[in-house]
């Protein structure tokens, strides 16, 4: 008994130190693993660091040849001429019409499609309607090119004598059946966040479904949708494929929907296709222009998720 | 008697406003329908037209044969083989990292402002166009870490364009583990990690799974990154094999190799005047759909049996 009580302690001990140094290694370890998990998390911060840091410094070395005055008025944009002309304006105004085109197809539709799928339809029909929109997300731009440029505007042309092969009405509607599902989930959630007691008191009042679709509860939820519509205007304004392939090449300073223009982001695939020699005057340009198009769409996705936000602190 | 006349007359009124107002509920949902059903028209009549156009190309040689100048013998070899190659280079760099970001969001972050700031750049970064990743690889890749316009610039570039795919979905399926099972592992002396490598991990598989694939999906139809950068459009060569008969058996040259994918030879078809072209951009277009949306399907379903499954 006394030898036992003896030997014991001793054992006990060289195990706690062993154990309290295999605790350190653990430690050590679990420290590791967090800081490599931040470092991960971090990349994200990296990367939009990056992408600053690198517009902004070719978009610099550009400006030094040209002047910031010239790059926002002058109507032309001719870099890759002999008689070069820097104004962004006609890339500006080909981005905006035909992103104005695919609003004013998707607005209507995502609306209708979000009051439809919040207010009326079943359980059931949400559930297989839902999966099939995103299927639509998911198709590859590059294939809504080929359909604005050999289904849509031919089809159009029927209707519209005279309209040229390449025109901003055709890649602008296919565009606008493109961003519907954006547009339609995020105001469908917006619509399904408003409480079931401000429906019911519109039901109670003898409303029918539609009438507290379109009264109570597409006002209550009036932020969110137009949440919806701007981050719509952001997909729309930061699309390349569709327009680079269906739009025309030509930078053209017009909001006409029947003529063919360029938008920012076709320009940067048209002069990317070329060869051009890194550090020139056109290499620099597409930074530049990718500056403009990352500022437009910024400015578009804060107003976006300040507006969401809104609404969100509303209930 | 004339008052229980109005009364009367009132009553038809109100009978016919009710009558109207639901004919009314009831024409909406029909517009309402068929507004949904527009998207999946669109769907349809592409793939319909993209069949009916590319139909004679639906060949074995249109996969086995390099690009050529006469439209009849061009085929998708290097383009298949380098949209394959791509996306391995893509999955291995985007996927860890998201993951590992996700995790980190989820289970470690602390509440303060610095948290505040990287959730704040993976919602934006979600929101940049995609042709801007193409610029900033251009510019870093494939100048200043002189990459060249190789497959590894190639699939970094698609890597960082789903990073944020990656993380949102990390943190959805990691934030749906309730904290009991993570309380049961601390009970039995599991340290952190242990409990988010064994447990949190583990049981987020399937929702990680499926943000991944969607993900990929929109990695392999990607186009105007990748023509930033400079992929060529016309590539008769493989890059060189990425196994070897003679040990280690592994060959890290073809990171370095020139490349064409998918999208960019459908693009290069399709911006050629000759319309013997197009019946091959149509070809491979019907080839990219399908693609996608078996990928996209398989996330759909794997995410429906995952939440019909989960019994907390």
């Amino acid at each position: 008994m006394n030898t036992a009580t003896q030997v014991l302690p001793n054992q006990t001990e060289l195990k706690i130190s062993a154990r309290l140094a295999k605790n350190v290694r653990r430690h050590f370890v679990e420290r590791v693993i967090e800081f490599l998990l931040m470092l991960a998390a971090m990349s994200a911060v990296a990367t939009t660091m990056a992408i600053v840091a690198i517009l902004l410094y070719e978009s610099l070395s550009f400006f030094e040849h040209v002047s910031i005055i010239d790059f926002l008025t002058d109507t032309q944009w001719t870099p890759l001429f002999e008689d070069a002309h820097y104004g962004i304006l006609p890339l500006v105004s080909g981005t905006l019409t035909t992103s104005a085109i695919a609003l004013l197809v998707a607005i209507p539709i995502g609306t209708i499609g979000a009051i439809y799928l919040s207010e009326f339809a079943s359980h059931r029909t949400r559930e297989t309607v839902k999966p099939i929109l995103e299927l639509l997300v998911g198709v590859p731009t590059v294939v809504f090119g080929y359909f604005a440029l050999l289904f849509v505007t031919p089809l159009l042309q029927k209707f519209i004598p005279g309209l040229p092969g390449f025109n901003m009405l055709g890649p602008g509607i296919v565009m606008g059946i493109m961003i519907v599902p954006y547009i339609s989930s995020v105001a469908e959630d917006a619509m399904r966040a408003v409480p079931m007691s401000m429906r019911e008191g519109s039901y109670a009042m003898g409303a029918t479904r539609f009438q507290t679709a379109i009264r109570v509860v597409t006002p209550a939820a009036i932020s969110g949708i137009i949440a919806a519509y701007i981050l719509g205007i952001s997909r729309a304004v930061g699309e390349t494929m569709v327009v680079a392939l269906a739009a025309g090449q030509q930078p053209n300073l017009t909001f006409n929907p029947m003529e063919s223009a360029s938008t920012i982001t076709a320009y940067i695939v048209q002069v990317a296709m070329g060869d051009l020699p890194h550090g020139s005057i056109g290499y620099q340009s597409i930074f530049a222009a990718g500056l403009v198009l990352m500022l437009m769409t910024l400015i578009f996705n804060i107003l976006g998720h300040l507006t969401r936000k809104k609404f969100r602190e509303t209930y | 008697m004339s008052n229980q006349a109005s009364v009367l007359d009132n009553l038809e009124e109100v009978r016919a406003m009710i009558r109207r107002h639901k004919f009314n509920d009831y024409v909406f949902s029909i517009i309402g329908l068929i507004a949904l059903m527009i998207g999946l028209l669109t769907l349809l009549t592409l793939f319909v037209d993209l069949v009916m156009d590319g139909y004679p190309r639906f060949t074995f040689e249109f996969l086995s044969e390099y690009p050529s100048r006469r439209a009849a013998h061009a085929g998708l070899l290097s383009a298949w083989i380098g949209s394959l190659l791509v996306m391995i280079v893509t999955f291995l760099s985007a996927v860890p990292m998201g993951v590992a970001a996700g995790l980190y969001l989820e289970e470690y972050a602390p509440k303060n402002w610095f948290s505040d700031l990287i959730e704040i750049n993976v919602t934006n970064l979600a929101g940049v166009p995609s042709i801007v990743y193409g610029l900033l690889a251009l510019g870093l890749f494939v100048y200043i870490l002189d990459l060249g316009q190789s497959i590894l610039t190639a699939g970094l570039t698609l890597g960082l364009l789903i990073l944020p795919v990656v993380i949102v979905a990390t943190r959805e399926a990691v934030r749906g583990i309730p904290v009991a099972i993570r309380e049961a592992a601390y009970a039995v002396g599991a340290t952190k990690w242990q409990v988010v490598l064994h447990h949190v991990l583990h049981y987020s598989f399937g929702g990680i799974l499926t943000g991944v694939i969607i993900g990929m999906a929109r990695a392999l139809g990607e186009t105007a990154p990748l023509i930033t950068i400079g992929a060529l459009t016309f590539i008769a060569f493989l890059p060189p094999s990425p196994i070897t008969d003679t040990p280690p058996f592994l060959n890290f040259e073809w990171l370095s190799s020139g490349f064409t994918v998918m999208p960019i030879q459908m693009f290069n078809w399709l911006s050629r005047p000759d319309h013997a072209f197009h019946m091959n951009a149509a070809a491979t277009g019907a080839l990219i759909i399908v693609v996608t949306l078996l990928m996209n399907g398989t996330a759909i379903w794997l995410r429906y049996r995952i939440r019909k499954n989960i019994k907390w």
